[in-house]
């Protein structure tokens, strides 16, 4: 059928040179210089030393671009047919931490695989993202406006968002609904559902609060008037704060931040490595390190918007925007906007898995670049495809 | 097509969409960096201040304290080095061990060793604890020798007061310890751990002056508070002003001797013209250099229970009745209302006022008595009749001239005004009015009438130079420890007494025949040597109430009583007698009479004074303070 010879051409299948030449170059240069970075400020907050920080990263860096090259170069319908199984994976995995986990920090969010500990939690925000893309994909814009259809995207979301609430892990759950409203978003569904479930949210807040830990509540409270209790909760935040405004225009020098070296500023090394970088090379220095960060945002975008395939644009933006809601919340975080919540600085604060996901969702990204003129029927894949 | 234009649609919701996502995004970075120029450059001043005042610590460097020296500038007070061994717990894998090796190098209780385990435990692992303090030279050097093996053990530098001339200067410069709780005043450098100030006398009085003024370092430190460096600039102390005494040690040092021997005894010599003191001594003392280092609660106890108050200073806080030597001021009373020194009054023993009958004590009289040899015998019933005569408003009136009744304003804290009892005194403080009886009793030193030997001391002077005498123990301070001439403290020009020259004569001359004429009750205790003899007045005061009962039966001698109800023995005194330089009041408590208890240590201190002449040597350059120039 003329059909199939149609869609045979249009689907063109590359072969491995190919592949990389369609490598997003310029992408992978902004990652590295990302991954050089974190590696310098982690080398800063030892006091100058490789270890015990800086030489670790750097292997996980060296894995990561190994991992997002691998992923890119696999053909974006290989991920979309199995998204929905790697999204079971993520699932059992996160389901797995509260029978086998071990806590860390008042919550239980880490698993041992032997070989490593794995954050099951960083991992489900991608594989949530590749399973609402999986699904949007099917769903025509006609039909978006059915409440019915909704359903499964939503508990696609929601059963992670409630396992990860239980850990308890507020930032990582706060970050997988955003993603999931920004999904639908993109996906098109009505901008007054947003508003319904916003005031619906809203209204819930009270009765949220009661299942709110301690230390979360107190979060939240000391974000709100942090100087009330300096030497308490809001300690971190007016020590970050510090850090920051003396850092000045220019900053105090590479290895010279006062704020970080004598120990003032907590998680240096891992939440706060924002607040050193811009307390060492200033605003100039915070302003670039964003500047990177926007580079690889609208090469994002560029990527979900030249994809042929709905599952790509999906794919790309969620991911995107989940890489977007990190920086985003992180900086936010450290600079006094949000509540302390516990979001890394993707490629740059030290934590393997965060930055394997990253490395992750970025080659996804990658794959979706390369395999841009890829189409996928709405219907989804033959099976001898 | 209809696929198509689904496709179509579906693609450009998504654009718009996501045109609007990025929108949103482009929005939230705007807001950041809003928010890092807010922080980084509108408030960038007050968080760079805040930064600083997170690693810069001010530390106080404490100033060395100001000694004290004598009139020739012997060191009474000065400050030694001591050394302590010190650990540090991070430095040391094990605690327990290293405290082990170190109790085989110095002495160390096992209440030392509980204390820094414990201390150790729950201070940062970087603070040095104190092992011991007050390490002896050989321990010194054996922990230094065996550093290697002690690993987090140093040996740290202090400094602790001295006192080089020990007991008999203890009561006149006072102690230093750490500063109590009710001490602070909020100013940093009292509450630095190691930090003395002056507890009493000297030490006390010119505490500011001693204490100098702290330098200052600024220190780079951690969040844990921990050192990393010393930044500039580094202000050194400025150290204590050294304080300059009129005192002579050598001459108090001799002082002290004689009165050792003594269970309770107090001392002073002055320079009658200028009223500088040269001795003051106290018995029993205490050992001063022990509240340097600390004095334990059951030393503490054992000081303030002490029935012979060795704390107290009684030269100047010590409170008796003058007995015998008050006669001097009855007589000048008399003399000042017109009665003339050769009326006479005859003494049988006894004298009767009203119901009451006085006796002198002597129980069989003195016979026919004048000013003179009123003075000479001390004849208890003439100066009955001078009382009587003149009335109590005349004799504490001449009281009050010679300073007594009112502080005489020595510069050392703790002086007491003691009394002399005037009519309002005993309206406004027993409620009654003044009887005669009490006016004889007052005549005599007894009663109401309560004196500091210091008083004592400076109506001796007052009597010898007819001048308005005040004492002091300071001469002056020097501003850089034995260099540079001594600024002085003010001299005041003290004015000629309201008394008659020839009045005054007349007591010189009866306090000349109390010692060097035959008969005087001092007779046997004079100076022998030309041109250094003394004169003087003797006093036995009653501590206790004698009663009719035991009159009759033989009042009972000293010997007899317990130590506690003995008379005091007193004895006033000044030489050279024709040309009066110095003079000296000497009291010994429950000591018996005064004549032959207390003259003849008046008369040892007055002999070693005139030959040391402290007053006629060359001292140190003084500058008087008027001589200096602002700036």
């Amino acid at each position: 059928m003329a059909f199939s010879d149609l869609s045979l051409s249009r689907n063109p299948r590359l072969n491995l040179a190919q592949r990389v030449t369609q490598i997003n170059w310029g992408m992978v240069f902004l990652v590295v210089m990302l991954g050089a970075i974190g590696c310098s400020m982690l080398y800063s907050a030892a006091d100058g030393h490789m270890d015990p920080w800086a030489s670790r990263q750097l292997t996980r860096f060296g894995l990561g671009l190994v991992l997002m090259f691998g992923v890119a170069l696999i053909d974006v319908r290989f991920w979309f047919r199995n998204a929905y199984f790697i999204y079971l994976g993520g699932l059992v995995l996160l389901a797995a931490v509260e029978v086998i986990g071990s806590t860390g920090m008042g919550a239980q969010r880490w698993i041992n695989l032997g070989f490593a500990q794995v954050q099951p939690s960083e991992i489900m925000k991608v594989v949530v993202v590749l399973a609402l893309a999986r699904y949007f994909h099917g769903v025509a814009s006609e039909e978006i406006g059915r409440p019915f259809l909704l359903v499964l995207p939503i508990g696609l979301i929601l059963v992670p968002t409630a396992l990860v609430l239980k850990q308890p892990d507020l930032g990582t759950g706060m970050m997988l609904l955003m993603m999931g409203a920004a999904v639908f978003f993109v996906a098109g569904v009505r901008i007054w559902k947003f508003l319904v479930v916003l005031v619906a949210g809203l209204a819930a807040v009270p009765i949220g609060w009661q299942f709110l830990h301690d230390y979360q509540r107190r979060r939240v409270l000391t974000f709100l008037d942090p100087e009330s209790d300096p030497l308490g909760s809001g300690y971190h935040i007016l020590q970050s704060k510090i850090a920051l405004g003396s850092g000045g225009f220019l900053g105090k020098g590479f290895l010279q931040g006062t704020q970080t070296h004598l120990e003032f500023l907590p998680e240096k090394h891992t939440d706060f490595i924002f607040t050193m970088l811009a307390e060492e090379f200033g605003m100039l220095g915070g302003l670039a390190l964003l500047t990177v960060y926007t580079g690889i945002f609208v090469y994002g975008a560029a990527i979900a918007y030249r994809s042929r395939n709905h599952f790509g644009r999906i794919l790309a933006m969620g991911l995107m925007v989940n890489l977007f809601l990190y920086v985003f919340i992180n900086i936010a975080m450290v600079m006094g906007l949000l509540p302390v919540v516990g979001v890394p600085l993707p490629l740059i604060s030290y934590g393997g898995t965060a930055m394997l996901t990253v490395m992750f969702s970025l080659g996804l990204i990658i794959s979706v670049s390369v395999h841009r003129d890829v189409r996928i029927p709405r219907t989804g894949l033959n099976n001898n495809l | 097509m209809a696929r198509r234009n689904e496709e179509q649609a579906r693609y450009k919701t998504f654009s718009r969409r996501a045109l609007l996502l990025g929108g949103g995004q482009a929005a939230l970075l705007a807001t950041l960096a809003g928010r890092m120029y807010y922080l980084q450059i509108l408030e960038s001043d007050r968080y760079a201040t805040l930064a600083e005042d997170n690693r810069i610590n001010l530390r106080l460097l404490p100033p060395p304290r100001g000694r004290i020296v004598d009139r020739f500038g012997l060191a009474l007070a000065d400050n030694v080095q001591n050394y302590r061994v010190v650990l540090v717990r991070e430095q040391t894998p094990d605690v327990g061990a290293t405290l082990d090796d170190l109790g085989r190098l110095i002495e160390l209780s096992e209440y030392d060793r509980a204390r820094v385990l414990r201390e150790t435990s729950r201070k940062r692992a970087f603070v040095p604890v104190t092992v011991r303090g007050h390490l002896s030279w050989p321990e010194v050097s054996r922990v230094e020798v065996n550093a290697p093996e002690l690993p987090g053990v140093s040996i740290e530098v202090g400094e602790s007061r001295r006192y080089p001339y020990g007991d008999p200067m203890t009561q006149v410069l006072g102690y230093v310890a750490a500063v109590s709780e009710s001490e602070q005043t909020g100013e940093p450098l009292l509450q630095l751990p190691d930090f003395r100030i002056g507890k009493n006398g000297v030490e006390r009085q010119h505490d500011l002056k001693l204490r100098g003024s702290p330098g200052t370092t600024h220190i780079e430190v951690n969040a844990a508070g921990r050192i990393i460096r010393e930044l500039p600039p580094r202000e050194e102390a400025k150290p204590g002003r050294e304080t300059v005494l009129t005192l002579d040690a050598e001459l108090q040092a001799f002082v002290h001797e004689q009165l050792i021997p003594n269970k309770s005894a107090t001392a002073v010599v002055m320079n009658v013209e200028n009223g500088e003191v040269l001795a003051l001594d106290s018995v029993p003392g205490y050992n001063a250099s022990a509240f340097s280092l600390g004095l334990s609660s059951e030393q503490w106890s054992q000081l303030v229970n002490d029935p012979l108050s060795p704390l107290t200073n009684k030269a100047i806080s010590g409170l008796y009745a003058p007995g015998s030597t008050f006669k001097m001021i009855v007589a000048l009373a008399a003399l000042e209302s017109g009665i003339r020194p050769n009326e006479t009054s005859f003494c049988r023993g006894y004298m009767e006022l009203g119901n009451g009958r006085f006796h002198c004590w002597k129980k069989h009289g003195h016979g026919l008595m004048d000013m003179h040899r009123g003075i000479k015998h001390s004849c208890d019933v003439y100066f009955y009749e001078l009382a009587k005569e003149v009335g109590i408003d005349a004799i504490s009136d001449m009281g009050f001239r010679f300073g007594l009744g009112n502080l005489v304003g020595l510069d050392l804290p703790g002086e007491r005004p003691g009394v002399i009892p005037t009519r309002d005194w005993k309206l406004a403080n027993i409620g009654e009015s003044w009887q005669g009886g009490e006016t004889l009793v007052t005549a005599i030193g007894q009663g109401f009438v309560l004196a500091t030997p210091l008083q004592l001391a400076v109506m001796a002077a007052r009597i010898a130079s007819g001048k308005a005498v005040t004492p002091r123990v300071t001469r002056g301070f020097r501003e850089v420890e034995g260099e540079g001439p001594v600024v002085g403290v003010e001299t005041p020009e003290f004015a000629p007494l309201k008394v008659s020259k020839a009045h005054l004569q007349v007591i010189r001359d009866g306090m000349d025949a109390v010692v060097n004429e035959e008969r005087g009750t001092a007779y046997w205790r004079r100076i022998t040597k030309e041109g250094w003899e003394m004169a003087g007045k003797t006093g036995t005061s009653q501590v206790r109430r004698i009663t009719k009962a035991e009159r009759e039966a033989g009042v009972k001698k000293n010997d007899e009583l317990p130590w506690r109800f003995r008379d005091h023995a007193l004895f006033v005194a000044f030489a050279p007698v024709h040309k009066p330089r110095y003079c000296c009041s000497v009291l010994v408590e429950h000591g018996g009479g005064g004549s032959k208890v207390a003259a003849p240590i008046a008369r040892d201190i007055l002999i070693e004074t005139q030959r040391r002449d402290p007053s006629g040597v060359q001292g140190l350059p003084m500058l008087a303070s008027s001589d200096v120039g602002e700036g």
